[in-house]
């Protein structure tokens, strides 16, 4: 499956890249968080095991703080706000 | 899924910021255990059986048992030298190269220790700038293909179908480059030519036949061996030798060195920041001192996997020297005619049997059985014919360590609900294979990967060790350079019709 990224409402996105493994999961991730503002809200989706110990050190190297991990399955859900 | 009951861990934004993730609680469904009892028992009874056929079984099941712990530490650990310098290029992770640099450090005392006793199975490779530009090759190849040679295995482990693409692309290649004559054989200085006939190598290996050959034969024949202890003035067998000289300052001051700058560049700017914010005060040299530590001590996982991975490392490299002390032999095709079995055995009467871990030449020597099978004479080179061998891969004692390592590795991901059988797309697939071949490439021309020219060879105070590393982390800087471009342009068209504003 391609990434797909959307807008859910004001402040709330979602970034979904099962399927990816390294670097893109992180990359994608990375790219995002770039973009948007303080306080908004990104729900992330990915099934890479070794991208969720990567993405939760770049969210605490950047101050990014992670609200919520899930696990769906073999799938990660982290919901992640920009600091 | 059957069966699954899945329980999340929430946590608040005040403890996320500022500390480890914690790992997502899951219950592991029968299935998985199931699995697991399934592939523990199948080594299992490889192990026992093989060895009621006959004794010298135990060797090859050595091999087998630590590539199962390798297969474990590495999934548990999600230990991939890939993402060592690629994560901190790309997204400023640090964490990995912690993870590498301790498990170096502790396989190089376990290794030093042993070959202070004589048992040690390493020996050291010629050293030049080859190493750093097989090094840079194979590390753009471990940042397209998604992981190193044996993160690629530790993946495939987990069900991930990319990484068998990279595993088949790694093997395939080196089997092809190692054997490539007629003309390439334009393409080599005449110098090696004249070099590599000078060697005495027997008239089967036609050494004037193939680019790898001369390149072998020619040049890094004839490149010196160093390692710091011999820089030095000591033996490599020697207590101080071993311990002082190729631990203490060729791994030791070197890993240090690397992490004081992952710490200055990468994570020193959020301790200071978080310092700031908690205490209200500028950071002193003692909280440097603690940043650095937070920093060492940031991913347990990792470092948890780092710490047992080099313990046994060094254990392989006594036990298999202990086994052929006891057997008598210096090389598994020995043991391999002595059972039966002479197919693929080099013109020396040896195969391929490092006495450690190694992750691709093994790969290489399944699909030259294969093209062997199919009619294509392939042990007219050095590497084959010579040096390696090409034995069936279900008793080559190397095939055995990989094998099981991709088991031990399902084992722990079944056990954490982290496996998954995943169809690589189109996309994934393409860069799985170019980035394979590149590091097919780069393990031929280096004589090693990620696991054979830089762990081992760096941890047994080998000089070519650090040059090959040096040599992937620029490969790994150009890989995410790249990505990033690309990465660039693709969220470029996803976010063309959203406004942040809105």
């Amino acid at each position: 499956m391609a990434m797909q990224f959307k807008q859910v409402e004001h402040g709330l996105y979602t970034l979904d890249v099962t399927g990816y493994v390294c670097p893109h999961p992180q990359l994608y991730t990375k790219k995002v968080m770039e973009k948007l503002h303080s306080g908004d809200k990104l729900e992330l989706v990915f099934d890479n095991p070794s991208s969720a110990e990567s993405i939760s050190a770049m969210c605490t190297n950047e101050g990014n703080p992670v609200l919520d991990q899930k696990r769906d399955g073999s799938k990660f859900i982290f919901t992640i706000q920009k600091a | 899924m059957d069966a699954i009951v899945t329980s999340t861990v929430t946590k608040s934004a005040a403890t996320d910021c500022c500390s480890e993730s914690k790992t997502i609680a899951q219950a592991v469904p029968r299935k998985n255990i199931m699995w697991v009892y399934i592939i523990v028992g199948f080594f299992g009874l490889v192990s026992i059986g093989t060895y009621a056929m006959h004794e010298y079984y135990l060797y090859l099941s050595a091999y087998l048992w630590f590539g199962f712990i390798y297969g474990m530490c590495l999934q548990y650990g999600r230990f991939c030298f890939a993402s060592a310098f690629r994560d901190l290029f790309a997204v400023g992770v640090p964490r990995m190269v912690v993870g590498i640099m301790i498990a170096t450090f502790l396989f190089s005392i376990t290794s030093s220790l042993v070959a202070a006793t004589g048992w040690s199975t390493f020996h050291a490779a010629p050293w030049s700038v080859h190493a750093v530009i097989a090094g840079l090759i194979f590390g753009i190849g471990m940042v397209f293909a998604g992981g190193c040679a044996s993160g690629s295995l530790y993946k495939a482990g987990e069900g991930n179908g990319v990484s068998m693409l990279v595993i088949l692309s790694i093997s395939v290649t080196q089997s092809a480059f190692v054997d490539v004559g007629g003309w390439a054989n334009k393409l080599v200085p005449k110098a090696w030519a004249e070099a590599a006939l000078t060697k005495g190598l027997p008239s089967s290996i036609n050494v004037s036949d193939g680019w790898v050959d001369q390149y072998l034969a020619g040049y890094v024949w004839e490149q010196p061996v160093i390692t710091f202890a011999k820089l030095l003035g000591f033996e490599d067998h020697s207590l101080v030798g071993a311990l002082y000289a190729n631990t203490f300052i060729g791994v030791l001051l070197p890993a240090l060195l690397l992490l004081v700058i992952c710490y200055i560049f990468w994570s020193r700017k959020r301790y200071v920041m978080d310092l700031k914010t908690n205490e209200g005060r500028s950071a002193n040299f003692a909280d440097h001192v603690r940043g650095f530590w937070s920093m060492i001590i940031s991913s347990k996982r990792t470092a948890i996997a780092g710490l047992f991975l080099g313990i046994a490392c060094g254990l392989q490299m006594f036990v298999i020297e202990g086994l052929r002390m006891k057997f008598g032999v210096k090389n598994a095709g020995t043991i391999l005619q002595r059972i039966g079995f002479d197919y693929g055995i080099s013109v020396k009467g040896t195969v391929f049997d490092p006495g450690y871990w190694y992750v691709t030449t093994q790969e290489a020597q399944w699909v030259g059985w294969m093209a062997q099978k199919l009619g294509f004479n392939n042990m007219d080179n050095i590497y084959f014919g010579w040096v390696n061998g090409i034995p069936s891969p279900a008793i080559n004692p190397a095939d055995w360590m990989s094998v099981a390592l991709i088991g031990g590795a399902a084992v722990m991901a079944l056990m954490n609900n982290e496996f998954k059988w995943k169809k690589p797309t189109k996309e994934l697939a393409i860069w799985a294979l170019i980035g394979g071949a590149f590091m097919g490439i780069g393990s031929r021309l280096a004589l090693g990967c990620n696991v054979g020219a830089f762990f081992v060879r760096t941890a047994n105070g080998d000089v070519s060790g650090w040059s090959f590393g040096l040599g992937m982390i620029g490969g790994a800087y150009i890989g995410v350079k790249f990505f990033n471009w690309y990465t660039e342009r693709k969220m470029a068209k996803e976010m063309a019709n959203i406004d942040f504003d809105l």
